[in-house]
């Protein structure tokens, strides 16, 4: 505990209380809260407090209408094509930075494809891409399955006679599910849901992507990296994001608090084979709510073969040059990207789960400490971790490496895990609020001793939601872009999202040359789903079934 | 648990990982696309048989942040990007250092180009290249949206490319930054912010990156965009379907390169400088996929044909101040972004209404034609007006309160804003109001 908590304190709270200290002091250095009474005079940190609430909201309730539906099929349902469905489902997390945005405006932007087939046909167009509506649709789209997997983990971990006795009583369809199966996945549900709230508030892509700036995330972003002022607004803003996250959290804990969601009994309902018409309707929403999620994706395979893309259908020419480029002149990239988001998402289960762990099974003090803590990371800036850390870590030769740790690449696979702990954390924690404690106790008063019951019993139980995690975090690494682009030390030692930056920058081989390593990206990332599929599916019990 | 096993391999991997330092290095912050970066690296480690080029490519502003947080121990032995406020804020912090280069290579380069310096006058940095600023369009889109070409800045607030232009916001883009400089001060302050709000109320996007432009051009998003020329040459050379061209009243400035105080390798950033400097070093900006205009006026000679050169282009003789641009440019960033970026909507709004009610009066069927014209004249007026005069914007206090924590820049940008919003919302009112008139 005591470990677990200077580490959080080292690598999460320190720095970023280095950096975010400003907004509560005056030129003196003293404390003061003007900067903050000034944040709520201001009409426009007010528009855009009101806007990222209000996205946060909206973004959770669409993403639900398509999750929630897609969570259950994949769970209940058997069907073929089923473990490609959970394959892509996870894709609209990866958008690559700025070729996912070139992409998306490609296709569905004033001039995109869309648009102009719209304008062919009918002489008409719509505005996806315009204003907090455009961004609503963008993040609902890229976080749904934040929901989905989440909601997926609790579903199959409900225990199946409680099903049976609801429909040995005679209750069935939608009355089952909303008076049953709904209430008891809710520990997975919530946890999607408010990792999604919070990561649309604190969402910085997708506002710059479409040039939408009354937001708060991009309102924080933009004062604190302008050139030559120190905006304390920008870090007024930051705090205000990590007040609403731990508010949120509270909150969501607090509700699920009221209720119990242990069960004794594992093992999900099983599958159940779909026929006919049913079959055609589930077949039909998968591939509608996928199609159009993985727009972005599609336009960047495209991408990455054309040579000359403008203001048409589909690009003018096509070559495989920017593949050439990727794969033979700058393979450390994608080599980097591997290195280090394993590496994350490896610490980051270890750390989620021991977070978890102490959260709900120890009475130790400091606990829900720690819990707020690691959660922080979500509400957290890229750009502001960074900064802590160059702030922190640079100065003396950290011991064993003979070199700052800000000039190792190790500080990436640091500001990653540290990063994407809270999903980790989340899912860790949703998973163990199934397993009821009298199933470690059996253990106990069998003889095994915490640790022992914690590896026989406790960890099998909760391994579907650890490996959900720790997909979230690999997946979500791989694009980080934020403070990676502070922190790479040097060009060889960039992944691939750097790369892709570097890319964006010229013109001569510019965004194609982007798009194919945002294509590798997408790759990389579903062969890791799909193995994780493949390896944690079939096992029973608490079984991996996203 | 295994905390300690965890620990200690990690520790393992960071001995591994420690790259092993070269005899010689010079290590590179760069804003600069890869093109250019990797072709001065081969060059320079051609010439400089042993020495190790080390780049580290960031954004402008994620670079300075890198250098200026980095400062108790610089890693970093050059810092080499376009944007001009970058080296001012860097040198006003003292982390660059001064340095006079071989007396031969200096004397070939002028002191200014037009009437901007080419090198810091304290020696803290020096410019490598020129560059000016256009606007680039998109053959394709222009055609479909029946479009003519663009030639002056004043077209930018041509009501027929309402919603067709793009640029980059001044406090995010050292290079759009210059470029508004240069309109306040060759139409004035007033006439300036005139041109500026209406030509934002005829945006249809404004970018938070600068390449945000010709990426939005390139695809086709939009039809026209602000932009630096290489952004404009170089896509033209890749065979994007655009074309470029110089305002007559332009301003060419230089990129530049300094030397981080206290850096690692002092030695080898010199010689990365004088390389820079030098005719070997200047030969390299020629080429096709770079695409930017040395400092030495007599190897335009050896370059390629017809290739622009900003020693004998004509300036539209603006005489660019540019005490006066780097005094003012927190104060001129921030309103920029307070009434035109933050408020776009409803600037772009406003406008739009204006162009409508234009359209109904031009077509002339109402009864009160006079009415409406007055009630249009005010509602132009209120949407293009600036909150505070040029007097205001280099005042001490002002400019003092954008370096400050005293809260007086809130109440400022508060101020500004609050009457944008008022303005622009009167004057849509205005133009409803003349456009039902002349109905």
């Amino acid at each position: 505990m005591a470990a677990l908590l200077a580490l959080l304190v080292l690598f999460i709270l320190y720095p970023v209380v280095r950096v975010l200290w400003v907004s509560l002091s005056d030129e003196e250095g003293k404390l003061t809260l003007l900067h903050f009474a000034n944040f709520f005079r201001r009409p426009l940190f007010r528009e855009a407090l009101w806007n990222s609430l209000l996205s946060g909201v909206l973004v959770v309730l669409f993403g639900s209408l398509m999750a929630v539906p897609l969570a259950y099929f994949s769970v209940r349902y058997e069907f073929r094509g089923k473990i490609l469905l959970q394959t892509l489902a996870t894709l609209p997390l990866v958008i690559p930075p700025f070729v996912g945005a070139v992409a998306l405006q490609l296709i569905l932007g004033r001039s995109g494809m869309v648009n102009l087939l719209l304008m062919r046909w009918f002489d008409w167009s719509v505005p996806f891409m315009e204003g907090l509506t455009g961004v609503v649709l963008v993040q609902t789209l890229h976080f749904f399955p934040f929901i989905m997997l989440n909601t997926a983990v609790s579903l199959s971990n409900i225990d199946p006679s409680m099903e049976e006795m609801a429909q040995n009583m005679g209750c069935r369809g939608l009355r089952l599910f909303g008076r049953i199966t709904l209430p008891l996945m809710l520990p997975g549900y919530i946890a999607g849901s408010l990792l999604t709230f919070i990561r649309v508030i604190d969402d910085l892509g997708t506002p710059l992507m479409l040039n939408y700036k009354n937001l708060l995330a991009p309102q924080a972003y933009l004062r604190i990296t302008t050139i030559g002022i120190d905006d304390v607004d920008g870090y007024v803003i930051c705090v205000i994001l990590v007040i609403l996250s731990l508010v949120s959290l509270a909150a969501a804990r607090k509700y699920l608090g009221l209720a119990e969601y242990a069960t004794v009994q594992r093992g999900a309902v099983a599958a159940r084979p779909v026929h006919g018409r049913k079959r055609f309707l589930v077949l039909l929403f998968c591939g509608l709510v996928l199609g159009i999620s993985l727009l972005p994706h599609m336009g960047i395979f495209l991408l990455s073969f054309s040579k000359v893309w403008s203001f048409s259908i589909l690009p003018a020419t096509y070559t495989l040059d920017n593949y050439t480029e990727i794969l033979f002149r700058v393979p450390h990239f994608v080599r980097n990207t591997l290195l280090y988001t394993i590496l994350a998402a490896g610490l980051d289960v270890i750390l989620g789960a021991a977070i978890a762990f102490l959260l709900l099974r120890s009475r130790i003090w400091g606990r829900n400490l720690l819990d707020a803590i690691a959660t922080l990371p979500l509400a957290i800036p890229g750009v502001v971790l960074a900064v802590g850390y160059l702030r922190v870590f640079h100065g003396w030769d950290f011991p064993g490496a003979g070199a700052p740790l800000t000039s190792t690449w190790f500080i990436l696979v640091i500001a990653y895990t540290m990063r994407r702990l809270p999903y980790t954390v989340r899912a860790s924690y949703a998973a163990l609020q199934q397993v009821h404690v009298s199933l470690e106790e059996s253990a106990q008063n069998l003889g095994a001793n915490r640790l022992k019951t914690f590896y026989k019993v406790t960890l099998p139980l909760i391994t579907g939601g650890l490996v959900a995690g720790g997909l979230i975090a690999f997946i979500t690494s791989s694009v980080e872009l934020s403070s990676t682009i502070m922190l790479v030390p040097r060009f060889e030692l960039g992944p691939i999202s750097y790369g892709i930056y570097v890319y964006m920058q010229s013109a001569a081989l510019g965004r194609g040359a982007g798009a194919a390593l945002g294509v590798v990206a997408i790759l990389l990332v579903s062969l890791g789903t799909y193995l994780t599929h493949r390896v944690f599916g079939g096992r029973a019990g608490s079984a991996f079934r996203v | 648990m295994n905390r300690a096993a965890v620990l200690s391999s990690l520790l393992a991997i960071f001995i591994v990982a420690t790259t092993p330092l070269f005899a010689k290095e010079v290590v590179i912050v760069t804003s600069f696309p890869k093109e250019l970066f990797e072709t001065y690296k081969k060059a320079f480690e051609a010439k400089n048989p042993g020495t190790k080029v080390i780049i580290n490519s960031k954004q402008t502003n994620a670079g300075v942040t890198y250098i200026r947080e980095t400062k108790t121990r610089p890693e970093a032995d050059i810092f080499w990007v376009s944007a001009p406020d970058a080296f001012q804020t860097l040198k006003a912090d003292g982390l660059l250092d001064k340095y006079s280069p071989p007396k031969e290579i200096m004397s070939r380069i002028p002191a200014k180009i037009g009437t901007f310096p080419i090198h810091d006058p304290d020696g803290s940095y020096f410019g490598f290249a020129v560059s000016g600023y256009g606007l680039m369009w998109n053959k394709n889109y222009m055609q479909a949206h029946k479009l003519p070409a663009p030639k002056e800045w004043v077209d930018l607030a041509n009501s027929r490319y309402y919603g067709h232009t793009v640029i980059s916001a001044p406090s995010r883009s050292g290079t759009t930054h210059l470029t508004v400089e240069v309109i306040l001060q060759a139409y004035g302050w007033d006439k300036g912010w005139a041109l500026l709000l209406n030509s934002g109320g005829n945006m249809g996007a404004i970018t938070e990156r600068s390449f945000g432009v010709p990426e939005a051009v390139n695809s086709g998003q939009y039809g026209i965009g602000v932009v630096i020329d290489f952004f404009g040459l170089s896509a033209i050379a890749s065979g994007q379907p655009v074309d470029f061209a110089y305002p007559s009243l332009t301003s060419v400035v230089p990129a530049s390169v300094g030397i981080v105080k206290g850096g690692p390798n002092p030695e080898s950033a010199k010689a990365f400088v004088n390389y820079l400097l030098g005719e070997a070093g200047q030969m390299v900006l020629f080429s096709p996929e770079i695409a930017r205009l040395p400092v030495i006026p007599e190897l335009y000679a050896k370059g390629p044909k017809n290739y622009p050169n900003p020693f004998t282009m004509k300036l539209g003789g603006l005489d660019f101040n540019n005490r006066l641009s780097s005094g003012r440019r927190d104060v001129v960033n921030s309103l920029y972004d307070h009434i035109i970026t933050f408020r776009h909507r409803e600037l772009k709004e406003a406008w739009g209404t204006i162009y409508r009610a234009e359209e109904a009066i031009a077509r002339g069927k109402g009864k009160d034609l006079a009415q409406a014209r007055n009630l249009v004249a005010e509602a132009r007026k209120l949407a293009s007006q600036a909150p505070i005069n040029d007097k205001k914007a280099s005042d001490k206090d002002v400019v003092g309160a954008f370096k400050s924590k005293s809260g007086l820049k809130a109440e400022l940008e508060t101020e500004w804003e609050k009457l944008a919003r008022a303005n622009y919302a009167k004057a849509k009112e205005l133009a409803e109001k003349a456009a039902g008139l002349a109905r």
